[in-house]
């Protein structure tokens, strides 16, 4: 039999104002196996272990069971105290008689009789606890990045500078993102362009990554160290290799489409290089709208491309690789602006959103850098920005801050009082959040030396009279009504989790928030890494973020991949599922449970376990119809022993009733 | 009805008269409040001192001309010294009072004020309101 010590811990007075330890200590002493029992205030402090230590060392314990807070907490910690003692780290059970059991309860006699419980299933479960060893696999030195913009450019630069080979996977045909349509950022007024181009250069040039544009990753198999992606790529038309350029093609080509890159205000022809500063800077044929691909319709630009870089018949391309660690940075979209149906956008050209606007402000948009308002191209005098469109509205649209729209709002008033000195911007706020290094300061200036309006209260609706939007608002810190004739109305859209991104999610089995953001595996304390291990999160994917907190946090788990990388093998809890041969039919339905892909029949008719898939969720075994699948360490013997004592207890206590009665 | 806020509006000649007359920029002022919640006299006033300055941002110089707000302020400078973004609100309240005085236009009239009414008045507020009369 195990000789097993039990150490329970006061935890201050969490534990022992409702658990009476002494008595506990006194009630388990004589407990078969047990051979040494105390209680310590603080078990988890240097001194509690040490005392762990010296017992082990002289009564030659096997097995430890520690009463104390949830595993979660404190498990490893006693897992290394036991390790260094030369015990097996899976000779340890936390019974844990604080989270389930001082802290729900107030009736110290019944908390002590529960507490008492919980450590008796711990020792009929430690028992029979085997010793293990972690299952090791090896470790893929490559990572791949999903999403070119700024987060997940800036985690690519950092994993490539590390030394380690990177895949960036990017949907459009340029890397950039959103932040190459961007004027200007808050709170420097530096250029977005001038700042991101360099980078995207860089990240071309770099020898360890390796560019997928017009790509998208269809699935991922596979285990933290070991996975192997599935990579669509859209047809290559336009040979890289060959083009030099020229731009005879997009002069020939009949066809003209609304520009994603200006949102919708220019046009561009259906072969297109998406902006100026394009990475990787080569022509794209927008498979949806280009005719040439029934030959007697078009055609023009292959019969323009003198160095014949045109060619109509490529075919999609699959692409499989082998990675190590997956960095999302998938980004954010606007929330459709469709929806706000009060405030007109659709019906009025001069109605925009904050990303139309920003082409408006910016050198390479629609009117050059002109301030001109899109359906007459004057100059408009006067404009609406309106905050919190969709956001923090629970019962029609999203119920979160969108956290970026109070700065660039004013950063477009402040932009447009630049370019149009007598014009007049009005900001129309519930709130102002301006939480960052010198934002505040930025609002403020803006509010006492540009002239920048804010009036307090969500615009009621808008219409138009003549060439003006009449935007009737309220300021609730004056009680008026507020009516305004503007020129032009933008709208501060919510941010939403980027279009698309829901189907690979589903793929990958990442866990998402109400909204369809990544969570993070823990809020506080791991906010750069999803639950399932491998996967890391960055940018606006995980929140809504402005460019500071995308970059920071790409550089935060660029840092965690590389910490990853480092080893030289992967470790993997050896808590799984194994098989009793015997006893298996080889029915298969473990197979079918099995949501990891770890379980498969072997030659003989008998089901087996892959070990380094399977994560022991547990879902074969209670599956498995002849018992024959068991999970190490938490086997039926053991879960049998473990009721047993809790009905042998509730048994004596209804007897003891009886008696009274 | 609606109170229509265009760039005229604001930025009118009287707005900018009061602003240098007291030497001060509405356009500071973010609303916290603290002038209205320190002021002894607020719960006399029909519009709020905040409010005047609010109002005063969006150039509706009139109506705060023609309030009793800026005849019960007793300069008694809390507001001042209360108010973080540094602007003298007093200042602002004298701005209006001058402009009242200089079309001959007063509220307080000490030759017409009945001798108990005086001898019932705190001095300080007695003082303001001379002070009023220099204009």
């Amino acid at each position: 039999m195990k000789r097993i010590g039990v150490f329970i811990c006061h935890c201050g007075v969490n534990i022992k104002d409702t658990v009476d330890v002494e008595l506990l200590t006194e009630q388990l002493e004589n407990y078969p196996g047990v051979v040494h029992i105390e209680n310590y205030m603080f078990m988890c402090s240097d001194p509690g272990q040490n005392q762990i230590k010296a017992a082990i060392e002289e009564n030659k314990l096997d097995g430890v069971v520690i009463a104390a807070c949830s595993p979660t907490l404190h498990e490893s910690t006693f897992q290394n105290v036991i390790e260094e003692m030369g015990i097996n780290k899976y000779q340890l059970e936390i019974a844990n008689i604080r989270e389930q059991c001082s802290w729900v309860h107030n009736d110290k006699e019944e908390a002590t009789r529960k507490a008492n419980l919980i450590i008796k299933t711990a020792l009929e479960k430690l028992r029979l606890n085997e010793s293990l060893s972690p299952v090791s696999s090896p470790m893929t030195k490559r990572v791949m990045v999903i999403g070119g913009g700024i987060a997940g450019i800036q985690a690519a630069l950092d994993i490539a500078d590390g030394g380690y080979e990177v895949l960036l996977v990017e949907k459009k045909p340029s890397i950039g993102g959103h932040m190459i349509q961007l004027s200007e950022t808050f709170p420097t007024l530096d250029c977005s362009q001038c700042i991101l181009t360099p980078k995207m250069v860089q990240l071309a040039k770099h020898k360890n990554i390796k560019l997928y544009v017009n790509s998208e990753v269809e699935k991922v198999e596979g285990f933290v160290g070991n996975f192997t992606a599935k990579i669509n790529r859209k047809p290559q038309y336009v040979n890289p290799d060959i083009c030099t350029m020229c731009g005879d093609c997009i002069d020939n080509c009949p066809v003209v489409v609304p520009s994603e890159y200006d949102e919708g205000l220019s046009w561009r022809k259906a072969i297109y290089v998406p902006f100026p500063q394009a990475i990787p800077a080569t022509f794209t044929i927008d498979t949806e709208n280009c005719l040439g691909f029934d030959p007697i319709a078009c055609g023009e630009c292959r019969k323009a491309c003198k160095p014949e870089a045109i060619n109509y018949d490529k075919k999609p391309e699959t692409f499989e690789e082998k990675i190590g660690a997956i960095i999302l940075a998938t980004g954010y979209d606007l929330y459709p602006v469709e929806k706000m149906a009060e405030y007109g956008y659709g019906k009025f050209p001069d109605v925009l959103n904050g990303l139309q606007f920003e082409r408006i402000l910016s050198a390479t948009g629609p009117t050059g850098g002109k301030m001109l308002r899109p359906s007459d191209g004057k100059i408009p005098k006067e404009i609406v920005f309106i905050q919190c469109s969709g956001s923090r509205d629970p019962e029609r649209h999203n119920s979160y801050c969108s956290k970026i729209c109070c700065m660039y709002s004013l950063k477009h008033a402040k932009l447009y009082k630049h370019k149009v000195h007598d014009g007049q911007p009005y900001i129309f706020y519930i709130d102002i959040r301006s939480g960052g290094k010198r934002y505040e300061e930025f609002i403020q200036q803006a509010v006492s030396e540009d002239g920048v309006i804010y009036i307090r209260g969500k615009v009621a609706k808008i219409y138009k009279e003549d060439d003006k939007m009449i935007v009737h608002g309220m300021d609730t810190l004056t009680g008026k009504k507020i009516e305004i004739k503007a020129d032009l109305v933008v709208l501060a859209q919510s941010m939403i989790p980027s279009e698309g991104v829901n189907k690979l999610i589903q793929n990958l089995k990442l866990s998402t928030d109400e909204h369809g953001f990544l969570n993070e595996a823990h809020p506080k304390l791991r906010p750069l890494e999803s639950i399932q291990s491998g996967f890391y999160l960055t940018g606006a994917a995980q929140g809504p973020k402005d460019i500071p907190d995308s970059v920071a946090q790409a550089s935060g788990a660029a840092a965690k991949v590389l910490a990853l990388m480092s080893q030289q093998e992967i470790y993997h809890e050896p808590i799984i599922a194994w098989v009793d041969e015997e006893k298996c039919s080889g029915c298969g339905i473990c197979i079918s449970t099995c949501p990891y892909g770890a379980r498969a029949l072997n030659f003989d008719g008998i089901a087996e376990v892959n070990e380094v898939l399977c994560e022991g969720c547990g879902a074969c075994i209670s599956a498995c119809p002849s018992s024959a699948s068991q999970q190490r360490n938490l086997t039926d013997d053991q879960i049998n022993n473990m009721i047993d004592i809790i009905l042998q207890d509730n048994l004596e206590n209804s007897l003891e009733k009886e008696d009274m009665i | 009805m609606f109170y229509k806020l265009n760039n005229k509006a604001i930025k009118n000649s009287l707005s900018e008269q009061v602003q240098e007359i007291s030497a001060q920029n509405v356009f500071d002022c973010y609303q916290c409040g603290n002038c209205s919640s320190g002021c002894p006299v607020v719960d006399y006033m029909d519009i709020s001192p905040n409010q005047v300055m609010r109002l005063a941002q969006f150039g509706a110089i009139q109506e705060i001309l023609d309030s009793e707000t800026i005849w019960i302020c007793s300069t008694c400078l809390q507001c001042s010294s209360r108010c973080p973004k540094g602007i003298d609100v007093s200042k602002v309240m004298e701005a209006f009072r001058a402009i009242n005085l200089r079309k001959r236009f007063s509220k307080v009239e000490p030759n017409k004020t009945q001798i108990q009414n005086i001898k019932e008045t705190p001095p300080i507020l007695l003082v303001s309101a001379m002070r009023k009369m220099t204009g």
